[in-house]
Parts: C-alpha cells; sequence; structure tokens
C-alpha cells in the first residue's frame, strides 16, 4: 500500500510557545460531532418519553415525531466515531475484545441496547399501522403496491392482531420501553461525558460534573432540534396546503400550534437552566480553588477563547434564547429563532470542550490552535474537516426522509 | 407429540444447563491478561536519565528513529530533548525543534534572541515513557491492544489498535502519538526488542555521555538500580498518579 504519510493532526494544528513535539489536536471536528449527535438521540429520546411515560398530554403530537427522529439520529451518532477512528476497519474490535477498563469499550454495548430499545418501542407505537396498511394494501394491483405490502407484512413479525386488547398491550409495552428508554439515554450519553471527564491528563476534561453537564446540554440540543423540525415541517405543509389552494386560500388545517410548542419550550427551558448553572459551578470551582492548570486554562478560557466561550456560547446560544423564550407573547417564529440559537450554543459548547481542551499543551507553556480544514487535500482533511461534519449533520434529515415515507412521524390531517 | 409450556421450559431448562457446564470449564481471558503473559517477571526495566551530563547533541533522538523507523523528518518522535533557559527576569524559556533531533544549533528560542548575559541557567531534559506502574494509557484502552508486560514495559499491538486516539490524550507526558505510516498509537517501549535480547537500548548506546541508562528495579547489584536507590533521584508528574519508571538526576522545578 503506497499511502501518502500523513501525520495526523498536523494539518489542523498551529503550535505556540512550548508544545511537546508528539502533541497535536488529535481529537477534532468529529468528536465536536460525536457528543452533539448522541445528545441529540437522548434528547429526541426523553422528549418522547415525557408523553409516553409521564402522560404528558400536551406532548402527545411531538411524542410520536421525537421517536422517529431519534430513530433517524440513532445510526448518525456512531458515524463521527467510524470518521475519526485511524482502522476504521477494526470498528468491531471494542465488542469483540472489550477491555472494560476502559471508558469506551461499553459504547457499543450501551449503543446497541440502546438501539433495540427505540427500535422496539417504534415496532409497538406502529404495529397497529402496519397491520392497518398490510389489509388495506392485500390485493391491490401494481409491482410498487405489493412491494409496499410485503414490506409492512414484514413488518407486522406475523402480530396481525389490532383488536382492542392486543392494541392495549401495546401501549403498555411502550410505556415500559420508553421508561426503561429513559436512564439508558441518559446512560448513553453521561457515559459521553464520562469519556472527557475521566481523562486526568487534561485539566479542561477532568470534572466529576462532566457527565451530568452532558446529559442536561444532551437533553436541550435534544428537544430543541425536535421542536424545530417539528416547527419546520408543519410550516411547509401549511405553505403546501395554501399554495394548492390557490393564492388567496385561508390558513390550513394543522399547523403549528403555539401551545404544543410552548409546553415543550418549558421543558427545555428548564433542562437549559440545569445546564448553565453546572456549567458556571465547574467554571468558578477551577477559579476559585486555582490548581496548577488554572494559569493556562485562565489564559484559553479569558483570553484565546474568550469569544467562543462567552460570547458564542454563554451569550449567543445560552443568554439570548433564554430571554427569547421568557418574554411574553411567544410566538412560533420567536421561538424558532431560540431553538436555532440553542442548538448553535450547544454546539458551541462541545466544541469548547473538546478542541478548548486541546488548546493548551500538557506542559501548560503553549497554545495549539485547530484550524478546520474546510476544503479537503486528502482524506483525512475531508473526514476530519467541514465536509465530514457537515455529512453528519446532513444525515439525519436524510435518514428521516427515508423513515417517514414507512412510518410517518406527523399525522397530517386531522388530530 | 404435544408440547406443552411447562415440557418447553423444562427442556430449555436442562439445555442451557448441559451446554453450561463444559464452558464453564473455560477462563474469559482479557487481552491484556493474554498479552501481560509476555516478559520476564524477575526483570522491573526501568531508566535512569541524568540531565547533569545531558548536552543536548540529539544523537539518542536520531538513533531512535533510525532504530524504531519512525518517520525521519515527521515531527513525531518516540524520545525527544528538551533545552530549559532560564533568566534572570525569573521566565523559563523551553524548545525541542524536531524533538533535539539535530541538537540546539540556534541560540534563540521561539525567534527571541537570549543574550547569554540574561540567562542564569540553562539545560537539557531527556523525555521518552515512563513506563508508568499505574500506566493512564493501559486503563484507557478499548481493546486492549496496549498493554503492561511482566517486565514493566508497556506496548502495543499494532495489528489490533483501532487508533481512536484515547491513550494519546490519557497520557500525561505526551509520548504516545498517531505511527504515520502503520496508523496506530505508537511509543517508546525502552526498544523492547532490544533489551530482550540483552542488548541496550538504541537511545542509550547512542548517548556519548551516558545521560541514559537502562536498569533492572528487580536487580539490587544493578549500577542504575544502586544508583536510584542510593542516590537523590525525581520523576515527572507524579501528581498523576501514574507512578513513572523514568527517574532523572537533577531534574529542576522548571520542568515540565
Amino acid at each position: 500500500m503506497s499511502e501518502p504519510m500523513v501525520v495526523h493532526g498536523l494539518d489542523w494544528t498551529i503550535k505556540e510557545l512550548f508544545v511537546y513535539p508528539n502533541e497535536f489536536i488529535y481529537w477534532a471536528i468529529q468528536i465536536v460531532m460525536y457528543p452533539y449527535m448522541t445528545g441529540l438521540v437522548a434528547g429526541a429520546f426523553v422528549l418522547s418519553s415525557l408523553y409516553h411515560v409521564f402522560g404528558q398530554q400536551d406532548l402527545k403530537e411531538m411524542a410520536r415525531f421525537s421517536l422517529v427522529f431519534s430513530l433517524a439520529l440513532l445510526p448518525v451518532a456512531a458515524m463521527p466515531l467510524l470518521l475519526h477512528l485511524q482502522q476504521p476497519l477494526r470498528a468491531i474490535n471494542p465488542l469483540l475484545t472489550p477491555h472494560f477498563t476502559s471508558a469506551i469499550a461499553a459504547f457499543g454495548f450501551v449503543f446497541s441496547a440502546y438501539a433495540m430499545i427505540v427500535l422496539s418501542e417504534i415496532w409497538f407505537v406502529y404495529r397497529k399501522y402496519f397491520v392497518e396498511q398490510a389489509n388495506a394494501l392485500r390485493g391491490m394491483p401494481g409491482l410498487v403496491n405489493s412491494g409496499k405490502h410485503l414490506l409492512y407484512n414484514l413488518l407486522t413479525l406475523g402480530a396481525h392482531d389490532s383488536g382492542d386488547s392486543a392494541v392495549a398491550k401495546d401501549k403498555k409495552a411502550v410505556k415500559i420501553l420508553a421508561a426503561t428508554g429513559i436512564p439508558v439515554a441518559c446512560f448513553l450519553h453521561g457515559y459521553a461525558g464520562f469519556i472527557f471527564g475521566s481523562v486526568k491528563a487534561n485539566a479542561l476534561w477532568m470534572s466529576p460534573l462532566m457527565p451530568v453537564i452532558f446529559i442536561m446540554s444532551a437533553v436541550v440540543s435534544g428537544i430543541a432540534l425536535c421542536m424545530l423540525t417539528y416547527i419546520c415541517i408543519l410550516k411547509w405543509s401549511q405553505f403546501r396546503t395554501a399554495r394548492n389552494k390557490g393564492a388567496g386560500g385561508q390558513a390550513a388545517a394543522g399547523g403549528v400550534q403555539i401551545e404544543t410548542i410552548n409546553k415543550a419550550a418549558r421543558y427545555l427551558l428548564g433542562f437549559l437552566l440545569a445546564a448553565i448553572s453546572l456549567e458556571l459551578l465547574d467554571l468558578i470551582f477551577r477559579g476559585y480553588t486555582a490548581m496548577k492548570s488554572w494559569d493556562i486554562l485562565r489564559s484559553i478560557m479569558y483570553g484565546k477563547d474568550f469569544i467562543n466561550i462567552f460570547v458564542l456560547q454563554y451569550g449567543l446560544g445560552n443568554l439570548v434564547p433564554l430571554i427569547l423564550l421568557l418574554l411574553p407573547r411567544a410566538t412560533v417564529n420567536r421561538t424558532a429563532i431560540a431553538l436555532i440559537l440553542v442548538l448553535y450554543g450547544i454546539f458551541m459548547m462541545r466544541w469548547n470542550v473538546v478542541i478548548g481542551g486541546q488548546a493548551f499543551s500538557l506542559s501548560f507553556s503553549g497554545y495549539m490552535h485547530y484550524q478546520l480544514p474546510i476544503i479537503p487535500h486528502n482524506l483525512e482533511t475531508f473526514k476530519e474537516g467541514l465536509c465530514g461534519a457537515l455529512t453528519v449533520a446532513a444525515m439525519p434529515f436524510i435518514l428521516f426522509y427515508g423513515l417517514n415515507k414507512i412510518i410517518p412521524a406527523i399525522k397530517q390531517t386531522g388530530h | 407429540m404435544k408440547q406443552s409450556r411447562r415440557r418447553f421450559i423444562k427442556a430449555a431448562a436442562a439445555g442451557t444447563l448441559a451446554a453450561a457446564i463444559p464452558l464453564s470449564r473455560l477462563k474469559f481471558l482479557s487481552p491484556a491478561e493474554v498479552k501481560a503473559a509476555t516478559g520476564d517477571a524477575s526483570i522491573r526495566w526501568i531508566f535512569l536519565v541524568d540531565t547533569q551530563k545531558c548536552v543536548g547533541c540529539g544523537f539518542c533522538v536520531k538513533a531512535c528513529k533510525i532504530e524504531n523507523e519512525v518517520p525521519y523528518d515527521a515531527p513525531i518522535t518516540r524520545t525527544w530533548v528538551e533545552r530549559y533557559v532560564v533568566t534572570a527576569d525569573g521566565a523559563t524559556h523551553i524548545d525541542s525543534p524536531l524533538g533535539g533531533r539535530d541538537g540546539f544549533i540556534d541560540g534563540r528560542i521561539d525567534g527571541r534572541d537570549i543574550k547569554p548575559g540574561e540567562i542564569s541557567k540553562a539545560f537539557f531534559v531527556p523525555k521518552l515513557c515512563n513506563q508508568c506502574d499505574n500506566p493512564p494509557c493501559v486503563q484507557v484502552c478499548p481493546v486492549g491492544a496496549t498493554y503492561q508486560t511482566l517486565d514493566g514495559v508497556v506496548l502495543v499491538d499494532r495489528s489490533w489498535c483501532i487508533g481512536c486516539g484515547y491513550c494519546i490524550m490519557a497520557c500525561p507526558y505526551g509520548v504516545r502519538f498517531f505511527h504515520p505510516v502503520h496508523k496506530v498509537a505508537e511509543k517508546c517501549n525502552f526498544c523492547y526488542h532490544r533489551i530482550s535480547m540483552g542488548l541496550k537500548t538504541a537511545c542509550e548506546q547512542a548517548c556519548p555521555f551516558g545521560a541514559r541508562q537502562l536498569g533492572n528495579l528487580h536487580d539490587p547489584a544493578d549500577p542504575v538500580t544502586r544508583r536510584i536507590m542510593t542516590e537523590r533521584v525525581a520523576v515527572l508528574k507524579d501528581e498523576y498518579g501514574t507512578k513513572p519508571q523514568v527517574f532523572y538526576i537533577g531534574l529542576d522545578e522548571a520542568v515540565r
């Protein structure tokens, strides 16, 4: 194999003052994407569980949608890791020889367990629909119809009973699965926090608060993305209906209901406040105890990364949406703007943790700057550059589009 | 034959039990345990660096790169030499261009020209893997591809490493990196292939001043062990609890 020699990290790391020779930004944009995507998965699932487990009726419409969306997000959560690995073909090794003292070793197991819970919950939610579809499509002419019939028939897994008692059993199963799913979803993501929080060599990462902060911000980002996508889809279908009815057509039925959005926004606010409080606690504690690493951490936080941390993350990403959501007379558009900012804020938080944690040398005597590769010139700068990150970010929407064809996530007619 | 639920459960339980008995004779070993069976328990390889003797010639870095086939011009290295210059104003200036491979022939550090009159003290510090007694890199490897041998050296299995970089992140000394050709984690292993045959490490052999010495902590007659037991030695970053096994003579508080 005559692959050109690439020093991992050399393409995007700029060193300043004294940095150990082997130090580079080894964990780049894909490791920012990894906790971001797992966070979205966990958050989306928690949102759907709020209805299924705690019976929050006002979230009924969003619950079904966010469950399907969390399935679309699920495979994407593992994608950044595959793009990051130097030996992606060996990605199965952690399952073959798990070395359980490592925080990464159990990822495959937790992830698969979680995937199974989401899949089976969706199956129970949609089983009645599968049966109905299979029955309706039976004997219909055309290759597409018979293909669809076969698909739905397979999806029923042979359970064709759609009587009331069977559907009641389905509902019970959904409730149990949703309830088991919450701790697993939190574990999946708290665990991503543990991967960072347990690295004792890294002064910025090492903190027992890290897993909790990660869970809180995960739920925030998941709820925000679900709400935003929900708003967008409903707005789009409203627009389409209006257009079909002609220019003067009245507002279409089934538009965005501000009540549903407001209820979800209230949960979002709660988790957002918890996340911010914990992060500030961590920051204050570091400053107050002023350990050996504080000098360099301070120069990063208040100096080099000030814009990233205080202006973009806390200011634009947390404070502004907080105000937008708390102001009276909420509108759908204003909420949507707040949600975009929240998502941006959580992304910046991940960025500041992952990249910020590598912005200083282990020697505490130098700095490293990360230059995101925009235009790739080899496989490495594609995978760990803007293109790779955008690929990962676009993936859940592509998957959702496909999934929505089979298991419609939003009821278009009537409520 | 009618299959009642009771009979089915009974048969399933019996079948499971019958399958479990022979399986219980098998022992589940982690790859680390299997690999740890390599090495000689009567040896604990350690290293002594006498910073008073180092002149920063870089022969050790050259020898290491060639011996261990680490690409010569790539800015990564298994061992390196740092230059420390403490000026009269109390400031510390550190550098290690190309890991000190070509020696320190430029008086400037980070583009700053330091006049000899300003210097209050200056010295060189060679660095290599500390082969810790409590290695964080081994702890965090998700697949057990990095492991500690019975004689204390931490090795990497190039055929099993997935290249996640967690070990690189976990090492407080920055000794690990990705091998540019093999695309797996790479580190100093005290030239394990050489020392297992009774040879010196490449860096020790290349050092003209005896600043680097390999020893066996389990052998009280070993001259290196004797020096460590009788002289004042220090280790790097003991606050991380890694129990490093590379000992330094003349280590300054400025050393990072």
